[in-house]
C-alpha cells in the first residue's frame, strides 16, 4: 500500500471577521500555505488548519456567534484541525474565561483573564523564550493582552513570561498570548502549516511531526 | 514616548500601530453613555469614541466643542471590555495628558472639536498612549504619522449623514498612494515637497503602496451600503456615530453597519442586513454648508 504524498502547499485560514487577519494571511503564505480568508461556515469545509487572529473577542463572538461560524469551528477542531489562536484568538481557545464568559470554540484547557495587564497604555514589547521551537527567544508583542491563569495537565506551557504562561500548546491547538504577525518570526506559522499538511494527508504522527518542529 | 523596565517596554510605535491593526476590519462607534456604549458593545462594535455630544448636535449646537468630562469617560469604561477612546482638541497636549492619566486605549486629536492651535498639532511621540487623527489627503495623513499618530482616519465630513466627503478623501488618499507606487527615487523628493509630507514617509510609501499605519474611514457613514463601501474603496474599518444615534432605531442599525464591515464583499449579506432597516438620519446636503461650517478645513 503506497502512502500519499503530503501536499507542498496546504490551505489554511484566517479567521476573517474582524482583528489583524491579513497580517497573518501574509504570513502563512510566506511559511508555505494556500491562505485564505474565511468568513462563512462553509468556508471552513476546504482548509487543513485556521488561525484565529487578534482582534476584540467581544465582536468575535456577536459576529461570528450569530453567523453559524463559532459552532462550526467548534465542529472543525472537534475533528481534529489544527489551530493556532494569537491574543484575542487564545480567548477564543480556551476553555474558561475569568470573568464567567462562555468559551467561544474552546479545546485549549486553560481558563484566561482578558485585559490582565491592563489598557493600551501598558501595552508592551519584551523578549520571550520559547520552548521546542528552535530559532532562540522571539518578539513577544503584548496589545491588550490576555492572561493565562490557570492551565490543566495535558497542556504544555511552551513559554512563561514573568511566571505567567504566555505560549501553551495541547495536541494541535497552540494558543499565544502575544503577536507574532506583527514581527518577523513565523515559528508558529510554520508550526501550524507542517501540522496543516499532515491533517491534510489525513495522517496524524504525534511524534515524527514533534521530532520535525524540534529538529 | 517609550519606557524601558523588566516589565517590557511601553510605548513602542510597533505597540501603537499594532493596536490599529487589531481594530481592522471593525466598527468603532461615537457614544455619550455608559448605556449607549453597552449598546454600541453588544452591536459587536470592536472599540467606542467617547465623547461629549455626536457630531451632528456639535454642528447644531454651536460653541466651543471640548474633551468630555473625565467622569462620563470614566463611567464608558467601566461600561465595556472592548476598547475606549476618547476625543481631545486639535493641538491641546493638556487635554491629551489628561485622557493619558485616565488610562483609555486610544487619542482622537480630532477636527470635530474646536481646534485649540491654529498652526500646530500634537507633538504624539511624547506620550505612551496611541493616538488616531484625520486626514483629507496623502500630505495630511503623512504629516500626522510624521508627528507619531499611529493610526489615520479619512475625515469626511462628520454629523452630515453624507457619505460623499469620506469618499471623497479616501480615493484621494489611496490614488496618491498609487501615483507614488510609479514615480522613479530622483522624482521622490519633488513629490515629497509637493504633498508637504517628510521624505523618509513619502519613501517608505512609495515602496510598499500603502501607509505606514491602519487607514480606517470616518464622517458621513449613515447606512450598512455606506460601510461596505468605504472597506470595499480600501478602508481597513469604519468609524460611524451621529449616522447610528439620529437614526430611528440606533441597536438595529449598529449591528446592520458592524456586519456590513465584515461581508463588506458579499451583496447578499449587504441585502440581508440593509433590510427594514428603520429610517436613517435624514443627512445634509454639502452644498447646504457654507465654508465656515466644513469640519474638515480644521487641521492642516
Amino acid at each position: 500500500m503506497s502512502v500519499s504524498p503530503l501536499p507542498s502547499r496546504p490551505r489554511v485560514g484566517v479567521l476573517a471577521v474582524q482583528g489583524a487577519f491579513r497580517e497573518h494571511q501574509a504570513m502563512l503564505s510566506a511559511a508555505g500555505a494556500d491562505a485564505v480568508l474565511v468568513r462563512t461556515p462553509a468556508a471552513l469545509s476546504d482548509i487543513a488548519g485556521l488561525v484565529v487572529p487578534g482582534g476584540e473577542s467581544t465582536t468575535l463572538r456577536i459576529v461570528a456567534g450569530d453567523s453559524g461560524l463559532l459552532e462550526a469551528i467548534r465542529a472543525a477542531r472537534a475533528g481534529g484541525m489544527p489551530m493556532l489562536g494569537t491574543c484575542a484568538g487564545l480567548i477564543a481557545l480556551a476553555d474558561g474565561i475569568a470573568d464567567g464568559d462562555t468559551p467561544l470554540v474552546g479545546g485549549l484547557d486553560v481558563t484566561v483573564a482578558r485585559n490582565a495587564y491592563g489598557s493600551q497604555v501598558a501595552s508592551f514589547e519584551a523578549m520571550v523564550d520559547v520552548l521546542g521551537f528552535g530559532d532562540g527567544p522571539c518578539e513577544g508583542v503584548f496589545i491588550r493582552a490576555p492572561r493565562i491563569i490557570r492551565t490543566g495537565p495535558a497542556v504544555e506551557v511552551l513559554a512563561s513570561f514573568q511566571g505567567d504562561p504566555v505560549v501553551v500548546r495541547q495536541d494541535g491547538l497552540l494558543g499565544v498570548a502575544f503577536h507574532p504577525e506583527l514581527t518577523d518570526d513565523s515559528r508558529f506559522h510554520r508550526w501550524l502549516v507542517e501540522r496543516a499538511r499532515r491533517y491534510a494527508a489525513g495522517r496524524t504522527n504525534q511524534t515524527m511531526e514533534d521530532s520535525r518542529v524540534r529538529a | 514616548m517609550t519606557d524601558e523596565s523588566a516589565n517590557g517596554r511601553t510605548g513602542t510605535m510597533r505597540v501603537k500601530t499594532g493596536h490599529a491593526q487589531m481594530l481592522q476590519g471593525g466598527v468603532i462607534m461615537d457614544v455619550t453613555t455608559p448605556e449607549q456604549a453597552k449598546i454600541a458593545e453588544d452591536a459587536g462594535a470592536c472599540a467606542v469614541m467617547a465623547l461629549e455630544r455626536i457630531p451632528a448636535d456639535i454642528r447644531a449646537d454651536g460653541g466651543v466643542a471640548r474633551m468630555s468630562d473625565p467622569e462620563m469617560i470614566r463611567g464608558i469604561v467601566e461600561a465595556v471590555s472592548i476598547p475606549v477612546m476618547a476625543k481631545c482638541r486639535i493641538g491641546h497636549f493638556v487635554e491629551a495628558q489628561i485622557l493619558e492619566a485616565l488610562q483609555i486605549d486610544y487619542i482622537d486629536e480630532s477636527e470635530v472639536l474646536t481646534p485649540a492651535d491654529e498652526a500646530n498639532h500634537i507633538d504624539k511621540h511624547r506620550f505612551t498612549i496611541p493616538f488616531v487623527c484625520g486626514a483629507t489627503d496623502l500630505g495630511e495623513a503623512l504629516r500626522r504619522i510624521g508627528e507619531g499618530a499611529a493610526m489615520i482616519r479619512s475625515k469626511g465630513e462628520a454629523g452630515t449623514g453624507n457619505v460623499v466627503e469620506a469618499v471623497r478623501h479616501m480615493r484621494t488618499i489611496l490614488g496618491e498612494i498609487r501615483r507614488l507606487t510609479v514615480l522613479s527615487e530622483d522624482e521622490r523628493p519633488a513629490a515629497a515637497k509637493h504633498l508637504r509630507a517628510p521624505l523618509d514617509l513619502v519613501n517608505w510609501v512609495a515602496d510598499h503602496g500603502k501607509l505606514p499605519v491602519v487607514l480606517f474611514t470616518a464622517g458621513g457613514i449613515a447606512t450598512p451600503a455606506d460601510a461596505a463601501l468605504m472597506m470595499q474603496l480600501g478602508a481597513d474599518g469604519v468609524f460611524v456615530g451621529s449616522g447610528i444615534y439620529k437614526s430611528q432605531d440606533p441597536a438595529a442599525r449598529a449591528r446592520a453597519i458592524v456586519e456590513a464591515t465584515t461581508h463588506f464583499q458579499d451583496p447578499e449579506v449587504l441585502a440581508r442586513v440593509s433590510t427594514g432597516l428603520k429610517g436613517a438620519m435624514p443627512g445634509i446636503e454639502m452644498d447646504a454648508l457654507v465654508g465656515g461650517e466644513l469640519l474638515q478645513s480644521r487641521g492642516w
